[in-house]
């Protein structure tokens, strides 16, 4: 009985407070994406390598670390390896399950920075208009004119190997189209009357970007940030796998492929395994991304 | 603004001035974008924890000898200067020379750039030939098997780590089933038989009627183009489908139907003839997406093209040749860019 009042309460079409109406929005905008099958798949993967990360040490029947060079590269479905062993004799399993730690780690990172700088450098550009805009949309054209990969490539070989500057380096390549997509919200925002009224009242440029333009921003960020999420993984895994990313004896997938690689042809599920667990995960961040785009951003989808 | 401009310098010139105008704003964009592209790279090349004297007099050099190469490399100089030099240098080709090989940089990249444009070149009229099409009837088709069929294979294309599916396309291909050459151009007794005229393998062994020599390259190239055609194939099918169902909605389409037009004149002589133009900026953008993503494809297929040759100096630290190789891929994708804004300029009639 509680469950059908609170459903009616969520959808009731005259909300009684501000909180009331946002909850209202976001119930009606889950059940939307509750009814869209594949997007709840993504989702459902996305909550089992969450939980993975976090319950690691519980999963993971071994030390990700721990070398047991008479068992090295056992075949997949060995005793007390599932997934096999590496060519350290490490279980394949168990570092998949730390991996995804490493995963999540540099997608939260890159997810925070680089749309919070393409929000600033966007809405800055947009709502200052004038030289500022112009100077702004210039050096973000030139970003974004870049190729990605080669640039961060570049970015790590004048910084250093390792996770934060790969991360550093992602984001870095990563920010412009926020700024576009941030400027051209706040154009549109910028001129309607509320901002005027706003203005009336006395509010300062800062507050009229952080309280009432940043708001109305967030939800095509989400959209773009979940389909990003998927470039984002693949550009981690693939400065791993270059060797520029993560470094050993971390479990991160893309290096688990590229030191798999070396015995491809005859021990071939030590570069497999890592892989399908990347595929799994960007397809799953696409496929939530579709979904979460038609529920929050019905202009663009629908196609 | 155009109209009253043209106005005064009399009607002849009229239908020119406001395209002139649109072609000198792109040049000078490209101009700001390509400064842009070597300032960061100069400063990337200025931040390196390596210091750029000692790497070519290495650690056992006088300190007279170190000063007289801080003064060739114009240290001493402000930044601003060194940055004006460095232009200079660019400009006229000049990316300094490789530390591994003290060879000019541009004269490797000029060696292996023929390698990488033979690849993605390959890949994407693989994209070109399955995409256009599957785009097309995904469109026309809507939501058909079809149309299932090519959203997965879009979705597959995103969510693929591309050196991931190189490596097992290796295996499979190559190391089960045999139907493929392994990693290389070509297998190693065919190597340096026919004359190196332009570099692209396929195209100097047909030059020279070797086929033998042909057949072994195309064994060779076809796993790892295939794999780059795949890539621009998701994206082009994809926009092909969205461009094609933005025309087959408009109302000349309705009409060319009720007079009685055929189903494959409406769609390949009306619709289809309206989206060449956005489909050529799409191919135009996935080449250069190619370009790029071949830097992950060559180190699987131990291919000498420009992406090994930027990942192998930069394990070895060897500077002046990942900024030269990033500089040259840069404007690559700049001009590629431009190319098609200025394509879309000039076929469109609408943004005349």
């Amino acid at each position: 009985m509680t469950d059908m009042t609170l459903r009616q309460w969520l959808l009731t079409d005259a909300p009684t407070s501000r909180r009331h109406a946002r909850l209202a929005s976001f119930y009606k905008g889950w059940l939307s994406l509750r009814s869209n099958s594949m997007a709840m798949f993504g989702l459902g993967i996305l909550v089992v390598l969450v939980l993975a990360a976090a319950l690691a040490p519980l999963l993971a029947p071994h030390d990700p670390f721990a070398q047991d060079l008479a068992n090295r590269l056992q075949p997949l479905g060995s005793e007390g390896h599932i997934l096999g062993t590496d060519s350290l004799g490490r279980d394949i399993l168990s570092r998949l399950i730390y991996g995804a730690r490493i995963t999540l780690y540099i997608v939260a990172l890159v997810a925070l920075i680089a749309p919070a700088a393409g929000l600033l450098v966007g809405t800055v550009a947009g709502y200052a208009g004038g030289w500022v805009d112009i100077v702004m949309m210039r050096i973000t054209d030139i970003f974004l004119a870049f190729p990605r990969l080669v640039l961060a490539l570049a970015f790590v070989a004048a910084l250093g190997a390792g996770i934060e500057n790969a991360v550093l380096a992602i984001s870095l390549t990563a920010w412009p189209p926020y700024a576009r997509m941030a400027r051209a919200e706040t154009l549109t925002i910028r001129s309607s009357d509320y901002i005027n009224a706003v203005r009336l009242q006395g509010a300062g440029p800062i507050r009229i970007i952080t309280k009432h333009i940043w708001p109305l921003c967030i939800s095509s960020l989400i959209v773009r940030v979940t389909l990003d999420m998927a470039g984002i993984i693949l550009a981690a895994a693939g400065l791993g796998f270059l060797g520029l990313g993560a470094q050993p004896p971390s479990p991160e997938w893309g290096a688990m492929i590229s030191e798999g690689r070396r015995f491809i042809l005859d021990h071939w599920w030590v570069a497999t395994v890592p892989g399908l667990a990347i595929f799994t995960v960007s397809l799953a961040f696409n496929l939530l991304g579709d979904g979460l785009r038609d529920v929050l951003d019905p202009k663009e989808g629908g196609q | 603004m155009a109209a009253t401009d043209t106005q005064t310098k009399g009607r002849v010139r009229a239908p020119l001035a406001p395209w002139l105008k649109g072609t000198a704003t792109t040049l000078l964009s490209i101009c700001v974008t390509m400064l842009g592209l070597l300032f960061v790279t100069f400063i990337i090349g200025r931040v390196m924890p390596i210091d750029p004297v000692l790497a070519i007099v290495g650690e056992r050099a006088s300190q007279s000898t170190y000063d007289a190469v801080f003064l060739e490399l114009g240290l001493d100089k402000p930044l601003l200067v060194q940055f004006g030099y460095y232009i200079w240098d660019v400009l006229h080709g000049d990316f300094g020379d490789s530390l591994l090989n003290a060879r000019p940089v541009s004269e490797d990249i000029a060696r292996v750039f023929p390698a990488t444009m033979e690849l993605a070149t390959l890949g994407v009229l693989v994209g070109i030939f399955l995409g256009v099409p599957l785009g097309v009837i995904a469109a026309v088709r809507r939501g058909s098997w079809i149309d299932q069929i090519a959203r997965v294979v879009a979705l597959v294309g995103y969510s693929m780590p591309i050196f991931w599916l190189g490596l097992m396309g290796l295996l499979v291909f190559y190391g089960i089933l045999g139907w493929v050459g392994g990693p290389g151009r070509l297998d190693i007794f065919y190597e340096d038989i026919v004359p190196a005229r332009t570099g692209m393998i396929l195209i100097d062994a047909a030059l020279a009627r070797d086929w033998d020599v042909f057949r072994n390259a195309f064994s060779h190239i076809v796993l790892p183009a295939s794999l780059l055609g795949y890539y621009s194939l998701a994206y082009i099918s994809r926009m092909t489908r969205s461009f094609m169902l933005e025309q087959l909605s408009s109302e000349y389409v309705t009409t060319a139907r009720v007079k009685g037009l055929s189903e494959r004149q409406v769609i390949w002589g009306h619709a289809f003839k309206n989206i060449r133009v956005q489909l050529i900026t799409v191919i135009a953008l996935s080449y250069a997406n190619l370009l790029e993503g071949s830097v992950l494809t060559e180190i699987i297929f131990s291919w000498p093209g420009i992406g090994s040759y930027i990942t192998t100096a930069l394990l070895s630290a060897d500077m002046n040749a990942v900024l030269g190789g990033t500089v040259v891929v840069g404007l690559i994708f700049i001009c590629l860019n431009i190319f098609s804004d200025l394509l879309y300029r000039v076929f469109d009639p609408r943004s005349k």
